[in-house]
């Protein structure tokens, strides 16, 4: 079972299709449910506390706004930790988040570049068709992985 | 001839900031140069780097970057500059320089500007880039040969280190007051305990606030800035001299802290505005508390910082919180314990947030000897920090080491 790091890091789809197929996924819900389900609540809603922030400080200097690093402090471990990534470009429409987490985008698919992993990079789907092929290269990807 | 520096940046030309850049340039015997590219390559380079930023302009400094890795233009050393609080330039700026680092061999500054750009700090970087340039081959030294002597003329002390066959064989530690006695008080240590006078010396190296008079009187073979000394002596006692590692220098008056690459400096900062993050402010807490400075480090380790509210960065509002807890009946294990911890914190949030902490992260400077600032400064940055061998000499060892490029 490899540990597949997923982008856009939110995607239910990507997480869904990697556990699918008998690999674990990385990605955000599932640490952000950690947060939450934490039984102490220091800073609600998702339990990002200023001492999370200041990990993202690893990745980006501390000009770079704290909501971005505190992104980053959830994010680049998963980055970090993983065998294998799926990453989708172009979904701007389904995106959210402000610029800088925009930003925080671009910086998170260059730091899966820089880790020399085998890396699905798609385009997120069009069509119908579009969307069949879209399935079945992250399944062959996925097959092509080492359990 | 002029030493070529790379301009590579981002919003400069919409600042008002460029004139000072050249300025600097020139004052330090720089000029300052823009890699040109073809359009074509802007792309190329964002594909080869795998990192596409969506500001314009940070494109074209990615490419200028990937320009000079890869042979389209040509620099003796490049700085890297973004307007500050810029989210993508200051992401872009890093891994530009990361990038350059590990694809050419020049030196390479970041530094980022507002409109009232801080002349001398850019003057500092100018001339570190400048040094490293003119002085690679020296700077490239891994092993101290023969028998050199280094002095590092600090704020408080002065320290000196006799060094043979790549061995400290003495030292020398004296507390500053005139610059030439205390370093001859250090110096004369540093021999006796050595076996060897001062004319046996083969060569003499010297670092910090009194380099230029000691380096005079001592007729020195190196006079040099302290940011290199100490990174190099960092790196050579730590026993890290190739790739990344951070470098904290805690000293009597001020504070450092220095990147470096293969044992060059690439960035820094320094504060000192306020001696409530410098060693003086432990030993004013220690002489409060009514034990000598080793003592201190040693009670608080075994205190817990959260039970004393120190809220202020200023050494005198420091000292005065500290009396406040101790009158109020506070422990002096505690006390001692949050006064480490209000320096850590100090140069965390002063220093370390500005450049990017590489691990091996090495603690130096008088303040690395007290056992409990080592553990704050680990508690408070979260990675394990490593106090090298001669810690608190390391500016003396790194002047030591590259005099002996003179013998």
């Amino acid at each position: 079972m490899a540990r597949v790091f997923v982008f856009p890091p939110n995607s239910l789809i990507l997480h869904d299709l990697v556990e699918r197929f008998g690999h674990e996924p990385l990605s955000l819900p599932k640490e952000v449910g950690k947060k939450v389900r934490d039984p102490e609540i220091d800073s609600p809603p998702m339990n990002v506390t200023p001492e999370d922030v200041k990990k993202g400080l690893k990745y980006a200097a501390v000009e770079v706004p704290s909501g971005v690093r505190g992104r980053l402090s959830l994010i680049g471990p998963l980055v970090e930790k993983a065998d294998a990534a799926i990453i989708v470009e172009e979904v701007q429409d389904l995106a959210f988040g402000c610029m800088g987490c925009d930003r925080t985008n671009k910086f998170v698919t260059y730091l899966v570049r820089q880790r020399n992993i085998p890396v699905l990079e798609l385009k997120y789907p069009e069509d119908e068709e579009e969307a069949k092929e879209f399935v079945r290269e992250i399944k062959d990807f996925l097959e092509s992985l080492e359990g | 001839m002029a030493v070529r520096i790379a301009q590579l940046s981002c919003g400069t030309e919409y600042s008002g900031v460029q004139d000072e850049i050249n300025k600097a340039a020139e004052r330090v015997g720089g000029e300052i140069v823009f890699p040109e590219i073809d359009v074509e390559l802007i792309e190329e380079a964002c594909d080869e780097i795998g990192y596409h930023p969506r500001s314009a302009n940070l494109r074209v400094l990615l490419a200028r970057a990937y320009a000079l890795a890869n042979g389209y233009a040509d620099a003796d050393a490049a700085f890297i500059l973004t307007c500050f609080r810029c989210a993508e330039g200051a992401l872009v700026r890093n891994e530009a320089r990361r990038y350059l680092q590990q694809n050419t061999d020049i030196p390479v500054v970041t530094y980022s500007f507002t409109e009232d750009l801080d002349a001398g700090e850019l003057l500092t970087r100018m001339e570190a880039l400048v040094t490293i340039v003119e002085r690679r081959g020296l700077l490239a030294r891994k092993k101290q040969e023969g028998l050199t002597l280094g002095i590092d003329s600090g704020s408080t002390t002065t320290k000196a280190v006799v060094m043979e066959d790549d061995e400290v064989i003495g030292t020398g530690w004296v507390r500053t007051t005139k610059v030439i006695e205390s370093a001859e008080k250090a110096v004369n240590e540093a021999l006796e305990e050595a076996g060897y006078s001062l004319d046996d010396i083969q060569a003499i190296g010297v670092t910090g606030y009194g380099r230029f008079t000691l380096g005079e009187h001592f007729d020195a073979d190196l006079v040099q800035e302290e940011l290199t000394v100490n990174s190099k002596g960092t790196v050579y006692l730590g026993d890290k001299q190739e790739g990344g590692a951070t470098v904290i220098d805690v000293g009597g008056m001020d504070n450092k802290a220095i990147t470096v690459w293969d044992g060059i400096p690439d960035n820094f900062t320094m504060g000192g505005i306020c001696a409530g993050a410098s060693g003086r402010f432990l030993e004013v807490a220690a002489d409060r508390i009514g034990v000598d400075i080793e003592e201190f480090g040693k009670i608080a380790l075994e205190g817990d910082p959260e039970k004393v509210r120190l809220d202020s960065y200023c050494i005198v509002f420091g000292i005065q919180d500290l009396v406040t807890a101790l009158a109020e009946g506070a422990d002096p294990k505690d006390v001692a314990a949050a006064a480490c911890y209000s320096v850590a914190e100090q140069v965390y949030e002063q220093q370390l947030q500005e450049i990017d902490i590489r691990e091996p992260v090495f603690f130096v400077g008088g303040s690395s000897l007290i056992d409990g600032m080592v553990k704050a400064l680990q508690d408070v940055i979260g990675v394990e920090v490593k106090v090298p061998p001669y810690s608190q000499f390391i500016g003396a060892v790194g002047a030591a080491l590259l005099a002996s490029n003179f013998i």
